[in-house]
């Protein structure tokens, strides 16, 4: 069993940024409007759990819940699912090490979920969060929300908040790149022709 | 009918020609010439006296589908034998006149190495009562050589009896050496592998300590004692005690204890399951150097073949035991002669001149083996090509069985033909029959 | 990882760590859950392949399997093709054929899953071969250590008993070692294998000696027949000698655990106050062994890159 990373794709040709560590900010602070205008209730107050995937949703979803309070000036939820046990392409990719699920105290029984990654790709990893959050509570209702949606769906399964449209080809590899864990913000694209 | 063998090196030594008449060495000289002889090409090939084995276990009668007399007599034909001993330990046990002389018959009748065989001590091999000794040593089969092996004469009691006993008959207990108390369940060498495989231990001392009692009592007794299977430094230490005391006892080794270690049991595959067990570096080291000292004096196969069923299985239930005729040469060039640590003629004695007249067998007669190559000597003897290396592969094995702990192992030398009274039972590789 | 898991020393540091970390996370996600059961082996076949009886060990591979969704074979010794002398061997091709993806193997003899390794294309897990290793046993064990102490570096754990025989001994010395505990051995030297000093681990004839210095008190089983062989002269001596009673656990610092693998003897190497004492995980290591398992089936089945 070798531990794979999901971005290594081991393509040699140099990658090429599409969005910059100033463009990232600038997308996730329009996504958190957007979040705010569609959830918020009279009162300003999106009642929201941002729900981030490991790894790169995680922090994804804490900035985006820091963003959406600092602009409707009410504090939002955010907790992360780990969704590896219920991938349906164990098989390949390998097996990595498990990542924590943490929701918040109340749970999310009859509350509004807002399902965070980085990338939209095949919409598999999201199908299996759908089936982990059904494990842990039954959500009002669930959304979506990715930085990056780079198209080919396997499922049918669309973002409801979407950072950056990017159409790409299936033999191209996208990466996101978070401070929090990268050490810098980008999204890069590698391989194939743009 | 005669064969002239041309420009053979015996002993290693300058190239001459062979000249074989009426089943024995007519001449040994440059140059030969004789017309109508047959002429068997054995340039840069290495002449030596027909190998003979004092442990072979041919299972016939009981267990054919592991091995039979005409297997085993092929497969230590391709060996270079010309004698075998063939173990009591078969079903019926060979601890009467007529099952001895059954094992004897098979062998003249397959014709391709003198099947001598061994009579037991110990009727059924039980370590109870005495066999009847005198009746096997007066049969057809000429028994000399007297052994429960497999099981040790464990009654000290029963051991001085069967020494003294067979005084009488020239002949010799060959002791399978093992403390039964000490083995009890015991799997291999008992050590650090032993410890953490959790295979239950086979403690040196088991075999160290009985050959102590037994060559104190084949002393107090003035009998003749043989120690089959010498496996650890402890016991060539004792057998130099001994001798240096003169004590009439003489011991063999075999060739995988000459070679392999206990390591051979990490991965618990069976095949390297063996009693006595393989042991440690230092144990080979001091087998080594006791054969080279004479303290051990032969080689003896204890070829033991084991059907499939008995070998590819867990390690506890698999029977003890590896194939070794055809490949007992090759072990002994590689772990003895490209060592340095014996010559060609070195080889002869530990592998025929010494096991021949431990067996008495070294008589005058043309039914001798272990005579040197010399004119008017019977004409027992192979021919080697000592540059010659192959790997080992069971599935060409003349064995009915193929549990070969050499399997994928190199090995130097091949034995190109084999002569047994001047007859050829191998030639260019092949057996004769 | 390896393809299989054999004995504890296939396992290596970051392999070892990450099996408990894996085991953790499991624990943690399906805590307070109704539904303990992950898809992550849907379609995956798990055999149980039992030469020995262990309703113990069976039931938590068991649970572990169908709490990951695979479907588990039992193939147990009794009333199968096994008894009827079907070799090892033609066992394992038939299992083979039948597709599955691991097999859970317990047998009396040593080194029997390494055999069985060379016959299968699935994994192997070991659980329990003769005298020589029993892995998970030893995995639940770290991972109860680390649950309770917080840590498994410098955590000094005594193993007392019957190590000559023991199968649980040989696995935890391996894997404490692999993962930077220091083990100590006690036991009367008849029960400690000739070769023992080539272990990473001490070894010590007194018990009260070790127990003041100990973080980890884990006690193996001792069968009363061994006195038949002269390994004691009494049960009653061993007991006096290097049974763990209520006496002896007051050596003990205040944060040390008692551990024992099961199934005890209570009054032979364990009294039963100790055993019910606050100290005890026993309970708790049979609760930690499926999570364990779990975490054993998934990184060995989940999948390996490229295939
Ligand atoms: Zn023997």
């Amino acid at each position: 069993m070798a531990r794979t990373t999901e971005h290594a794709h081991g393509d040699a040709a140099s990658p090429s940024a599409v969005l910059s560590a100033a463009d990232v900010t600038r997308v996730v602070d329009r996504m958190a409007h957007q979040l705010i205008e569609k959830c918020a209730g009279d009162d300003g107050r999106a009642d929201v759990v941002l729900v981030g995937i490991p790894t790169r949703g995680a922090p994804l979803a804490r900035r985006l819940a820091a963003r959406v309070e600092a602009f409707s000036g009410f504090p939002v939820d955010v907790g992360t699912v780990d969704i590896t046990l219920y991938r349906d392409d164990l098989r390949m990719r390998g097996v990595r090490a498990l990542e924590e699920t943490v929701l918040p105290e109340g749970g999310i029984d009859g509350r509004l979920v807002v399902l965070v990654d980085d990338v939209l790709y095949s919409g598999r990893s999201v199908r299996a969060a759908l089936d982990a959050l059904r494990d842990l509570g039954r959500p009002r209702a669930v959304q979506l929300a990715v930085l990056v949606d780079r198209g080919h769906r396997e499922l049918p399964i669309r973002a409801d908040y979407v950072g950056k449209n990017l159409p790409t080809s299936r033999s191209q590899s996208v990466r996101v790149r978070l401070a929090e864990v990268d050490g810098e913000d980008a999204v890069l694209v590698t391989g194939g022709e743009q | 009918m005669s064969t002239l063998i041309t420009g053979a090196r015996p002993y290693g030594e300058d190239a001459a020609d062979i000249l074989v008449e009426d089943g024995r060495i007519a001449a040994i000289g440059a140059s030969l010439s004789v017309p109508g002889a047959d002429v068997v090409d054995a340039a840069g090939l290495v002449a030596l006296p027909g190998l003979v084995d004092l442990h072979t276990h041919l299972r016939e009668p009981g267990r054919e589908d592991a091995e039979t007399v005409e297997t085993g007599s092929r497969a230590a034909a391709l060996g270079g034998y010309t004698a075998v001993h063939a173990m009591a330990n078969t079903d019926p046990v060979a601890d009467t006149a007529g099952v001895v002389e059954q094992v004897w018959r098979l062998g003249q009748e397959a014709g391709l190495v003198d099947v001598v065989p061994v009579g037991a001590v110990t009727v059924g091999l039980r370590g109870e009562r005495l066999a009847e000794l005198g009746a096997m040593a007066d049969s057809a089969a000429r028994v000399r050589v007297f052994s429960d092996d497999g099981h040790c004469v464990a009654d000290p009691a029963l051991m001085r009896r069967a020494l003294e006993y067979v005084k009488a008959l020239d002949g010799v207990v060959a002791q399978h050496a093992e403390e039964p108390r000490l083995t009890v369940g015991a799997q291999m060498h008992e050590g650090d592998r032993s410890a953490r495989l959790g295979l239950t231990g086979w403690p040196a001392a088991a075999e160290e300590a009985i050959i102590a009692r037994d060559v104190l009592l084949a002393d107090h007794v003035g009998a003749r004692l043989h120690v089959c299977h010498v496996s650890t430094a402890g016991s060539v230490e004792i057998l130099r005690w001994a001798k240096s005391r003169g004590v009439q006892v003489t011991a063999e080794v075999t060739p995988h204890h000459l070679l392999l270690t206990d390591e051979c049991a990490e991965g618990y595959d069976p095949v390297f399951k063996v009693n006595p067990p393989l042991r440690t570096d230092a144990d080979v080291e001091a087998l080594r150097a006791g054969l080279a000292e004479g303290v051990i004096d032969a080689v003896a196969t204890d070829h033991a073949p084991h059907a499939v069923e008995d070998k590819e299985t867990e390690w506890a239930h698999a029977r003890p035991g590896m194939l070794g005729l055809e490949q007992a040469l090759s072990v002994v060039v590689a772990t003895m002669l490209e060592t340095g640590r014996l010559d060609w003629r070195g080889v002869a004695d530990r592998m025929s001149t010494r096991p021949a007249a431990i067996g008495r067998l070294d008589g005058r007669g043309l039914e001798a083996h272990g005579r040197p190559l010399a004119p008017g000597e019977p004409a027992n003897l192979l021919l080697l090509d000592p540059g010659a290396r192959a790997v080992v592969d069971p599935a060409a094995l003349a064995s009915r069985s193929r549990n070969s702990p050499y399997a994928g192992r190199e090995l130097p030398g091949r034995v190109v033909a084999t002569f047994l009274r001047g007859v050829p039972t191998v030639l260019d590789g092949k057996a004769q029959k | 990882m390896k393809r299989h898991l054999l004995e504890a020393a296939d396992l290596d540091r970051a392999d070892a760590t990450l099996v408990l970390d894996t085991a953790a996370q499991i624990d943690a996600a399906l805590a307070g859950r109704e539904v303990k059961k992950l898809p992550t082996l849907r379609g995956r076949t798990v055999v149980n392949l039992f030469y020995e009886d262990s309703t113990r060990t069976r039931i938590s591979f068991e649970l572990a399997a169908k709490r990951l969704s695979a479907d588990v074979i039992n193939f147990s010794a009794k009333g199968s093709s096994v008894s009827k002398g079907e070799s090892l061997k033609d066992t394992a091709l038939t299992l083979e054929a039948m597709g599955s993806d691991a097999i859970v193997v317990r047998h009396s003899a040593s080194g029997a899953p390494h055999r069985l390794a060379n016959w299968v294309r699935g994994s192997v897990v070991n659980a329990g071969d003769g005298t020589h290793e029993h892995p998970t046993q030893a995995l639940l064990d770290a991972y109860t250590i680390r649950h309770r102490l917080g840590r498994l570096e410098g955590v000094r754990v005594a193993v007392v008993g019957d190590v000559l025989h023991s199968r649980v001994a040989r696995s935890n010395v391996r894997l404490l070692h692999t993962l930077g505990a220091e083990v100590t051995l006690v036991a009367p030297p008849t029960l400690l294998p000739v070769g023992v000093g080539s272990w990473p681990a001490e070894v010590s004839y007194d018990l009260d000696a070790v127990l003041p210095k100990a973080d980890v008190v884990m006690m193996l089983r001792v069968q009363a027949e061994r006195m038949n062989a002269s390994y004691f002269p009494s049960a009653r001596e061993y007991s006096r000698r290097y049974g763990l009673d209520a006496h002896r656990m007051g050596a003990l610092g205040d944060d040390a655990i008692v551990m024992h693998p099961g199934p005890m003897n209570r009054g032979m190497e364990i009294a039963a106050e100790v055993a019910d004492s606050v100290r005890s995980t026993i309970v708790e290591q049979v609760g930690n062994g499926v999570s364990v398992r779990m975490a054993v089936l998934y990184l060995l089945l989940g999948g390996r890159a490229g295939e």
